[in-house]
């Protein structure tokens, strides 16, 4: 069965009176496959209020990226943590919707100097595993009212409870962007070079090293009014000389930070896909202790995409090295990192108590 | 305010408590005597006081551990405390509560500058920790105003906030992991120097949990690199409502200050009167602040020229020197101090869209006539976080009550404009009781179960937050096993 509820009100009767497991999705565009009757929320769709003024929107959660995209260029404003589109990776169709990129907590190569989705996340309306309508925060940049769920519903993947509204911080879209690359350099040269740019004071927002046959392109991006780029990428160039390698400048590198955000060059390849979150400085071990068919870094080296010859253990291979890997596209293996016991235990509570049929896209966080 | 009737079963086991505490500590770090329990009677919020039972001041997570465990075990009930500097109550003790504080826990665990985090007890100030880093270049960005005597413990319990996070973020955006040690003596591990959460985003639910969920004992904090330079301007209005639009038009155009702050008549005068600033008499003040090098702070600051003057400012004054840098930024740091000088005051903390801010403005002004207390304003404008200081005077007889009333209706006008009760200071016991006007029940029982999870037996700092009837069940429930 499928249901595409068109308001809250509609979406709270289907989970209250759903008699088995519910699939939750979006645009289903991220790959996230489980058992039961279909909930599809892009029915609850539309732009609720935009105050460019006050850098805020609140949307409906089934409100396709795109559509909320359109409206803030309108006013030269943007989604500032540049959510990751799945579809190219995942060789899938569909729409993006802002409830997925939330209940994902998906961000892209921005994450590393502005902040993840979570932290664009200013207030939450969702459905609980009973079919109960609960806000949590706002519409405002700052609030400490009682706790944060806000975080807890982002990057919760819809298990403890289905997105129905959210209000995200907006950020005006910058006059100029400019990227430096800088070619040839081997993985712990790149990793350097990033940290070196991440550590100077001409705030770089973008950070990533591709791999190639001859060492690699590593890029730096920074954005901000005309004149300030300019003088920006001239500092970064020489704070990265020492790095060696040769140095080239794109001035419009949109597409290349894209490509980036969304793996491209993992597209249409066969094997399976591991996003690993460490320290950026560790991104080198991780490439070294799985040895994958392909690699690239971003966030400065803390986030390392992986293409691995299908069925790989890739987490065995990381074992003392901190952080967590997600399998995005394969199968055989849970998709998220297993909890330490303690932690385990607080997340089984949580869950138990938002939902404690068990039905909101079931087994998805634990299996 | 109404506190919960303290158990008689924990105060008649006071001794045997003290003594297994005094088992697991340092000699010295439980303190009992009735003189020297009253040094924890109150935070910052004054107004209300009532000595520990104990407090207890342990050295290591170990010792935190086995300290939440013995409390556990004996069902007595335990409140946090980083420095006492809560405005909302936080950490007002109740009379049959172990005060645990986290003040002699100040090391600098671990500083990593290419991954750029630092690692610290949480018993370290605000302060130190860019004090730790700033010979190397960096600092840490949240930066509340009581930054020199605040520890991070209360910082991340609180989710604090400070002038500056309309650029860096509020604690949630800088705190990275935290060592987390439940009301059981459990200590989990939850984040760490790396991003984002492999699974659910518990670290985002205990930031600004005000220590009901568990004691963070060590923290990992984001540092950045300081920019090469910062200034700040001064722009003077005769008109608050022409001030709230210029705050709106500078955010809209793409600058992005660091901060942008916000002062009324009442406070200008203040602070004049006080630390004599030089400013302008008038009716709002705003001190924008930029970063950058010489060349790009020159240049912001003339886009936010070009849009004032088209508000025809009274006053418009670029800072020259770090003399007059300091001079324009001293009236603002001075203006709490400023306006105690005039009398007893109340901070509020309410946030609003900034679009309302006109508006709200004028019905603060209403409600100030209609209560017969003076409002001064002053305020993070560029993110709507207003601080409303309503001043009274404690000694009249009757007056807290009205100054309270008067600031419930305040934080109900905030929540009506589309905004909330606390922006950075939380909830405590001071806004405990509006929480229903701004969450329905149903909104409270999904944050009631998340306590649920972490300390069921409602141990841990349980007569803050939610107002009391609304977790009567639970506490009682605590009871009842005793």
């Amino acid at each position: 069965m499928i249901m595409t509820p068109k308001s809250e009100q509609d979406l709270s009767e289907c989970v209250a009176g759903a008699k088995g497991p519910l699939a939750v999705l979006g645009g289903g565009t991220r790959g996230v496959c489980v058992a039961g009757d279909v909930l599809n929320t892009s029915g609850i769709s539309g732009i609720n209020l935009y105050e460019p003024g006050a850098l805020t929107v609140v949307v409906k959660a089934g409100t396709a990226v795109a559509e909320i995209e359109a409206a803030l260029a309108v006013e030269r404003q943007r989604l500032a943590f540049e959510p990751m589109d799945y579809r190219g990776l995942l060789g899938v169709q569909g729409e993006p919707t802002i409830g997925g990129v939330v209940a994902g907590n998906i961000s892209g190569p921005r994450r590393i100097q502005l902040g993840a989705a979570r932290d664009f996340t200013l207030g939450v309306r969702f459905v609980d595993g009973q079919g109960t309508i609960v806000k949590n925060g706002g519409r405002v940049m700052k609030n400490v009212t009682g706790y944060d769920l806000v975080k807890l519903m982002s990057g919760s993947w819809g298990t403890l409870g289905v997105l129905s509204e959210v209000s995200l911080k907006v950020l005006p879209m910058p006059e100029a962007e400019a990227t430096l690359k800088i070619h040839g350099l081997n993985m712990n040269d790149a990793v350097g070079a990033m940290a070196a740019a991440l550590g100077s004071p001409y705030d770089v927002n973008g950070a990533a090293h591709l791999p190639n046959d001859n060492g690699g392109v590593t890029m730096i991006r920074v954005e901000g009014f005309e004149g300030s780029v300019t003088y920006r990428i001239a500092q970064l160039r020489g704070v990265l000389g020492k790095f060696g390698g040769e140095m080239t400048q794109a001035k419009h590198s949109v597409a290349d930070w894209a490509a980036v955000r969304d793996v491209q060059n993992f597209h249409d390849t066969d094997g399976d896909v591991w996003r690993i979150s460490v320290k950026p400085s560790d991104g080198p071990s991780v490439v070294a202790a799985c040895d994958p068919l392909e690699a690239q870094f971003d966030w400065a080296g803390g986030l390392v995409w992986l293409r691995m010859t299908q069925g790989t253990d890739v987490r065995s291979k990381l074992a003392g090295i901190a952080g967590h890997a997600t399998l995005v596209r394969g199968s055989g293996q849970p998709r998220f990192h297993p909890e330490h016991k303690g932690v385990a235990t607080l997340s089984d509570g949580l869950r138990q108590r938002f939902d404690p049929r068990g039905i909101l896209n079931a087994g998805l966080m634990t299996a | 305010m109404e506190m919960p009737v303290p158990s008689q079963s924990v105060l008649a086991r006071k001794s045997h408590v003290v003594a297994r505490l005094q088992s697991v500590l340092a000699k010295g770090a439980v303190i009992h005597d009735e003189m020297e329990t009253r040094a924890y009677e109150c935070d910052a919020l004054t107004a209300y006081r009532c000595p520990p039972m104990a407090a207890v001041l342990p050295s290591t997570t170990d010792e935190v551990s086995a300290v939440l465990r013995i409390c556990h075990e004996e069902g007595v009930p335990v409140v946090p405390r980083g420095s006492g500097t809560s405005l909302a109550g936080g950490a007002l003790p109740t009379a049959d509560c172990v005060i645990l504080g986290v003040a002699r826990m100040n090391d600098v665990i671990e500083t990593n500058y290419p991954d750029r985090y630092i690692r610290v007890q949480t018993g370290r100030t605000n302060l130190s920790v860019t004090g730790a880093v700033e010979e190397d270049g960096f600092f840490y960005a949240p930066d509340p105003s009581s930054q020199l005597a605040c520890a991070i413990a209360g910082n991340i319990a609180m989710n604090s906030g400070g002038a500056h996070c309309l650029k860096y973020g509020v604690t949630t955006n800088n705190l990275m992991g935290v060592t987390l040690v439940l009301m059981t003596g459990e200590v989990v591990e939850i984040g760490g120097a790396h991003l984002d959460a492999g699974s659910l985003d518990l670290l985002g639910l205990i930031c600004g949990s005000e220590g009901q969920l568990g004691v963070v004992t060590e923290a990992t904090l984001r540092i950045l690199r300081k920019p090469e330079g910062a200034r700040p301007v001064l722009i003077g209005f005769d008109d608050n409502e022409v001030a709230g639009a210029c705050v709106s038009d500078i955010i809209k155009a793409g600058v992005l200050p660091v901060a942008i702050e916000f002062m009324d008549a009442l406070c200008i005068k203040a602070t004049e009167d006080f630390a004599h600033a030089g400013y302008p008499d008038c009716q709002a003040l705003l001190i924008v602040e930029v970063e950058g090098s010489e060349a790009e702070i020159d240049d912001q600051l003339g886009r936010i020229k070009e849009i004032a003057m088209r508000h025809n400012p009274v006053e418009f004054r670029e800072s020259k020197s770090a003399t007059e840098s300091a001079a324009i930024w001293l009236g603002r740091k001075s203006a709490f101090g400023a306006m105690g000088q005039i009398n007893d005051y109340m901070c509020l903390d309410g946030t609003i869209p900034v679009s309302e801010l006109p508006m709200v403005l004028r019905r603060i002004g209403e409600l100030s006539k209609q209560f017969g207390l003076a409002v001064g304003n002053v305020f993070h404008a560029g993110d709507g976080n207003m601080h409303p200081l309503i001043l009274f005077d404690a000694n009249k007889p009757g007056d807290l009550e009205l100054c309270e009333e008067m600031g419930a209706e305040i934080l109900k006008l905030c929540v009506d404009a589309g905004g909330c009760l606390t922006g950075e200071h939380g909830v405590g016991i001071e806004k405990r009781d509006l929480m229903t006007y701004q969450y329905d029940p149903a909104d409270l029982e999904a944050q009631l179960l998340v306590k649920d999870v972490f300390d069921p037996q409602w141990l841990l700092n349980a007569a803050k937050v939610f107002p009391l009837a609304v977790s009567l069940d639970r506490r009682a429930t605590q009871l009842a096993a005793q």
